[in-house]
């Protein structure tokens, strides 16, 4: 099953693990990214656009799907204004075997770096900044290609 | 040919606004065609907001494309920076 949320609300990454294990599947993958704490960001804000980023989101749990047989592709990103140690993003892959598993998760969070419509603002004291997309994303994203 | 043309990020904050619907001339082609004529037209917050057209990506009906990907017949055109998300 995939399941895609787009969503300002919290994430609770317990009850969507918990989802995903009560299905088929004989091996769970999941990833989860934070509001990072230790450069002195107060608040991020994720901009995003609808309608686009769902449908992006949902190409890629198909290709996953596809490719690694997996029962399960979950990707949770929420939207809007986040704390440091708040979650950003939860993925979840459920597969027959474990090598699928967490191929297809990590798949899954270097493509939605690249291939989904978000944009990060940090705010520093009163200091908005656009934060700026990194090399080394890409070529996490390009791996998944080059064979 | 009525467009309608959204915008995202700091191209958003530089023009001004999320969206807005246009009636451009027909001779453009591209998605790089529709950025010039809206940085040279439309004044000085297009202006700035498409200086570095390095640095722009586009969306034309929801999927992401090349900046030479062409506009003929597209409904809606997105215009915003490189991804950041996850």
């Amino acid at each position: 099953m995939i399941r895609i949320i787009v969503s300002p609300d919290v994430i609770d990454s317990a009850s969507e693990m918990a989802r995903v294990e009560a299905g088929e599947s004989g091996a769970v993958a999941t990833f989860t990214g934070l509001v990072r704490r230790d450069d002195g960001v107060d608040q991020l804000e994720l901009e995003h656009y609808p309608g686009a980023t769902e449908a992006a989101l949902m190409a890629l749990a198909e290709e996953a799907v596809v490719r690694w047989s997996l029962g399960d592709a979950t990707i949770i990103h929420r939207v809007g204004p986040m704390r440091p140690g708040e979650r950003i993003v939860f993925v979840a892959a459920g597969a027959p075997h474990r090598a699928a598993a967490l191929a297809a998760c990590a798949f899954l969070i270097d493509r939605l770096k690249t291939d989904a419509p978000f944009w990060k603002r940090e705010t520093r004291g009163d200091q908005p900044r656009w934060v700026e997309p990194r090399a080394a994303d890409d070529d996490a994203a390009a791996r998944w290609t080059a064979d | 040919m009525k467009l309608r043309l959204v915008y995202f990020a700091w191209v958003r904050e530089r023009i001004g606004r999320g969206e807005e619907e246009v009636d451009p001339p027909a001779a453009l082609a591209s998605v790089a065609d529709l950025v010039d004529w809206l940085a040279t037209s439309r004044g000085e917050g297009y202006a700035t907001a498409f200086a570095e057209r390095d640095r722009l990506r586009a969306a034309v009906d929801q999927r992401f494309v090349p900046m030479t990907a062409s506009i003929i017949g597209a409904r809606e055109i997105a215009i915003f920076p490189p991804v950041t998300g996850g």
